[in-house]
């Protein structure tokens, strides 16, 4: 990158390290610094999304309905993360080229199932087998939030299912006895209020959320974790221009300063959130502000 | 029938390195399955136990020491605790398979610390006590004031104090989160065998087999609900011994507030 690279053997020191920090390499590295970001960025809304449908079927008056949000927030709270990363993530491409299947070759007349293969049609492949190399990333990357929405999304619904439950039934009584129906009562009364009960542990989630996103190396996505054991190991004379030992050690322990550093810029921000959202609420911590400022 | 009992002679201890050594590798049948998911879980029990039992009275240190006025004590604490809920346990795991790696290489000491049994244990063990930590930190300062003026009534100070009155109604006061941290404890030793740590021949915990399941057959829909179903059953074993403890702890109190004492597993990790 810098003009004084051209020779990487005569260098020393700090030039040798400006250098070495700069390679193509390198920035394949940082970029994927930007895939984690992105991955939370995407993955978090939907999460929410899943919580709140989550939540909603399982305080449905229909009773299937009721039994599959209770079953979605137990089961995949009460099975480890990582199995469920695995798992979704074949059974989600399955499930797609499976469908796409069934539309595209109706004639296909072979058991997809064949032993150990799972055969479809090659106009269902996903992405197609001619499709160039960022589609099968993008693709992957895609199944990988897909997969994050679903596990976080049970954590995000039992917590608003709580919050849902923790306003005051004085509130919704209120709301019957201006005559409104079920559902102007949902949106209108316990759906603004909720928040700041759900904030708690919506934050916990987020937390949790950013700790599980190392875990997209196991999905087979080229992240930070990838490539830190990658550019840490051993590098001989021969196949590089900037040779040296094994720096996995503190390849990651840069990865543990940057999530440290991340969690802990999160909860500074969550803790102002939860100050502006506390305030006028009914609860102890709208109090205490209402006192200090009084 | 027969079949299955030849394939639990050859795999129930498959994952601690007895039986037969070669793992099938076509024609899998549901009881092969079973068998060798259910196999791994001892690592992910033997790993669970040590670190719950070593971890409990780290954190108990942990959160006196953040409780404490001594700022020697409580900076140390609080950086501990912050280190370890700050940064994802699989990443700790890698750096430390890494550092002991290479101290290996220094010191002839370090040879165990690169395996699973012992390197794992001790990041599980320091993870669990900052978890833990926070935990109790949080119990202690819960404590009712009127039990502590209530002791110094009695005349009790310094260890006596924390023997018959803090710990026991710091215990009483942190269980319920403390059995959902165990809870997710046990879940979290499936990262182990995915972070670094080698399974040496093959002799990995359950989520290691049910991953090898997956990858031979390409079929997720059998090994992953197994061991699902195996953690599902340890959850309520966990919450079984938990429960009864926690009934031990509260158990001086009038029936209408023990009766109060529920299990409501919220999420810390």
């Amino acid at each position: 990158m810098f003009s004084y690279c051209t020779d990487p053997e005569t260098l020393t020191g700090l030039r040798w390290l400006s250098c070495y920090l700069t390679t193509g390499v390198h920035f394949s590295f940082y970029w994927a610094f930007g895939k984690v970001l992105l991955l939370l960025a995407l993955a978090a809304p939907s999460a929410l999304l899943m919580g709140f449908l989550g939540a909603m079927a399982a305080r449905s008056l229909i009773a299937p309905l009721r039994w599959i949000g209770k079953g979605y927030i137990s089961v995949v709270r009460g099975v480890p993360d990582v199995a469920f990363f695995l798992f979704f993530v074949i059974a989600l491409d399955q499930f797609f080229e499976w469908g796409r299947h069934k539309i595209k070759c109706p004639e296909w007349t072979d058991p997809i199932r064949q032993g150990n293969d799972f055969l479809v049609c090659p106009a269902a492949k996903l992405p197609l087998g001619t499709a160039p190399e960022w589609q099968h990333e993008t693709y992957g990357f895609l199944l990988a939030v897909l997969t994050f929405a679903i596990v976080f999304g049970a954590f995000a619904a039992n917590v608003i299912f709580g919050a849902m439950r923790a306003v005051p039934r004085a509130q919704m009584e209120t709301a019957e006895a201006y005559g409104m129906t079920r559902r102007q009562s949902f949106w209108r009364v316990m759906v603004p209020q909720m928040w700041v009960y759900a904030l708690p542990g919506l934050s916990n989630t987020w937390m949790v959320l950013i700790k599980a996103t190392p875990l997209l190396f196991l999905l087979g996505i080229e992240d930070i974790v990838y490539w830190a054991r990658e550019l840490g190991g051993t590098k001989t004379a021969r196949f590089s221009d900037y040779p040296h030992g094994d720096w996995r050690m503190w390849y990651f322990l840069a990865l543990l300063v940057f999530y440290l550093g991340f969690t802990r810029f999160s909860e500074v921000v969550l803790r102002r959130l939860n100050a502006r959202l506390s305030r006028g609420q009914a609860t102890a911590a709208g109090e205490a502000q209402r006192k200090a400022n009084a | 029938m027969s079949e299955c009992a030849q394939t639990i002679a050859d795999y129930a201890f498959r994952s601690l390195g007895y039986g037969e050594r070669l793992l099938p590798r076509s024609d899998f049948t549901l009881c092969q399955h079973f068998v060798l998911i259910g196999s791994g879980l001892f690592w992910n029990i033997y790993f669970g136990l040590m670190a719950l039992c070593s971890g409990f009275f780290l954190a108990i240190a942990v959160a006196l020491g953040k409780a404490s006025a001594n700022p020697w004590l409580r900076k140390p604490a609080e950086w501990f605790i912050l280190l370890f809920r700050g940064t994802p346990f699989f990443i700790q795991c890698f750096f430390a398979y890494f550092l002991f790696l290479s101290l290996k290489g220094s010191y002839p000491f370090f040879e165990s610390f690169t395996s699973a049994w012992l390197g794992a244990v001790i990041v599980l063990f320091l993870n669990t006590s900052a978890y833990s930590g926070e935990i109790f930190y949080g119990a202690l300062r819960s404590i009712p004031k009127g039990d502590i003026e209530a002791a110094d009534a009695y005349g009790l100070s310094g260890w006596m104090r924390f023997r018959r009155i803090t710990f026991p109604t710091m215990l009483r006061l942190g269980w319920p989160a403390y059995t959902n941290e165990a809870i997710f404890l046990f879940h979290t030793t499936t990262l182990v065998f995915f972070s670094g740590f080698p399974a040496r021949q093959q002799a990995g915990d359950a989520l290691y087999y049910a991953s090898y399941f997956a990858d031979k057959t390409f079929n997720p829909f059998i090994p992953y609900p197994i061991l699902a179903f195996y953690f599902i059953l340890l959850t309520l074993c966990i919450i079984g011994v938990y429960t009864l403890i926690g009934r031990r702890l509260n158990r001086h109190l009038p029936q209408e507030k023990r009766a109060k004492f529920r299990l409501r597993p919220q999420l810390i990790r």
